[in-house]
């Protein structure tokens, strides 16, 4: 339910950035541990993007896998399940190395051909 | 017409965090302590905050209400004779369903901030979004209720990460239920290892003491060096 209020911002993110060109696409990486789910993210990205320029954007998602690791026994590994532990060394030194992204990666802006013609 | 590609890199909440950034100095510069307190819909967060700002010895409190709309928590609290300031959600903000770092600097003006110790800012009551958003706070504080049963860490990974202290309330109502309480503390430490807890009734008042204890103490915790 929270990708009404993330499409709002990844839109003001890339309209900034666009300096008042028109955006045709919106690159984003999302890390999974911020249990966004891609489709409702698009659905409503399109929705706020109505009368900005990000209106018609394609929004591509990146998913960036959940990598924890141990600090002990300096382990690293990729999780599905929420479970911030380390099998061998419990929970004291675990960190989160990524999947708590959620960047607008680049824009793509379509602008009008460099003026060639005589004015 | 052709298309470019510009390199952004940037966290798409950042423009809200700038503003908290902006909000916690203004904390700062009146030597606030500011809570963030969120939880599901009915979990006790305003029971919880009637009990607990009742007695609370010394520290000068005010309250920020978050509601999407009506100010049924705010007549509550205002019965304690705080400083209570209702911010809705619906009016002019779309009825969003948690508060960011906007909607609360919009309210600021209307907090008498030279007078308080403590402001607790109540959010919306929802598991998911007031996660995503700070608001310039010192500390959040997450409130699950025993009735929710004891999977929820485990389905909202995200809030359960994303607060410094739970708060497990109404746990005079263990009896009656079939939750078992071990189970929600071992799934809440998968989640979030090493959160500090607490168990707590608003309606009986157990717990409520150490929880009274936390809150006079942050002004001292969160002036400390990190």
């Amino acid at each position: 339910m929270h990708e009404l209020a993330l499409s709002s911002a990844i839109v003001n993110t890339a309209v900034k950035h666009a300096r008042g060109r028109k955006v045709s696409v919106v690159s984003l990486r999302v890390g999974r541990l911020r249990q966004v789910v891609p489709d409702t993210l698009e659905f409503y990205f399109a929705f706020v993007a109505r009368d900005s320029l990000c209106e018609g954007a394609r929004l591509e998602q990146e998913t960036v896998p959940a990598r924890l690791h141990c600090g002990a026994c300096g382990r690293e590994w990729e999780i599905d399940l929420p479970a911030f532990v380390c099998a061998t060394c419990g929970p004291a030194d675990v960190t989160v190395i990524s999947g708590e992204e959620f960047e607008v990666e680049s824009i793509e802006i379509e602008e009008e051909a460099a003026c060639t013609a005589p004015r | 017409m052709h298309r470019t590609k510009v390199r952004v890199v940037e966290d798409a909440l950042d423009a809200n965090n700038t503003i908290a950034q902006a909000n916690r100095a203004d904390f700062d510069r009146h030597d606030v302590s500011v809570v963030n307190l969120m939880s599901a819909p009915g979990a006790g967060k305003t029971t919880l905050l009637e009990r607990a700002l009742d007695e609370l010895d010394g520290v000068r409190v005010g309250v920020l209400e978050g509601d999407v709309a009506g100010s049924f928590d705010a007549d509550r609290l205002s019965l304690l004779h705080l400083p209570v300031v209702q911010l809705n959600t619906d009016a002019g903000f779309g009825g969003e369903c948690h508060l960011d770092a906007n909607m609360v600097r919009t309210a600021l003006p209307a907090l008498p901030l030279a007078e308080l110790d403590l402001l607790v800012i109540e959010n919306v009551g929802n598991l998911v979004c007031p996660a995503e958003f700070r608001v310039g706070e010192d500390a959040r504080i997450m409130v699950c209720s025993v009735t929710e049963g004891e999977d929820k860490p485990l389905k909202y990974p995200l809030m359960f990460r994303a607060c410094e202290l739970v708060l497990i309330n109404k746990i005079d109502l263990v009896p009656h239920l079939d939750v078992d309480v071990d189970r929600l503390l071992a799934n809440l430490d998968a989640v979030h290892p090493g959160v500090p807890h607490m168990l707590v009734s608003a309606r009986t008042g157990e717990g409520v003491d150490a929880f009274r204890g936390w809150l006079t103490e942050l002004p001292a915790r969160a002036a400390a060096p990190a």
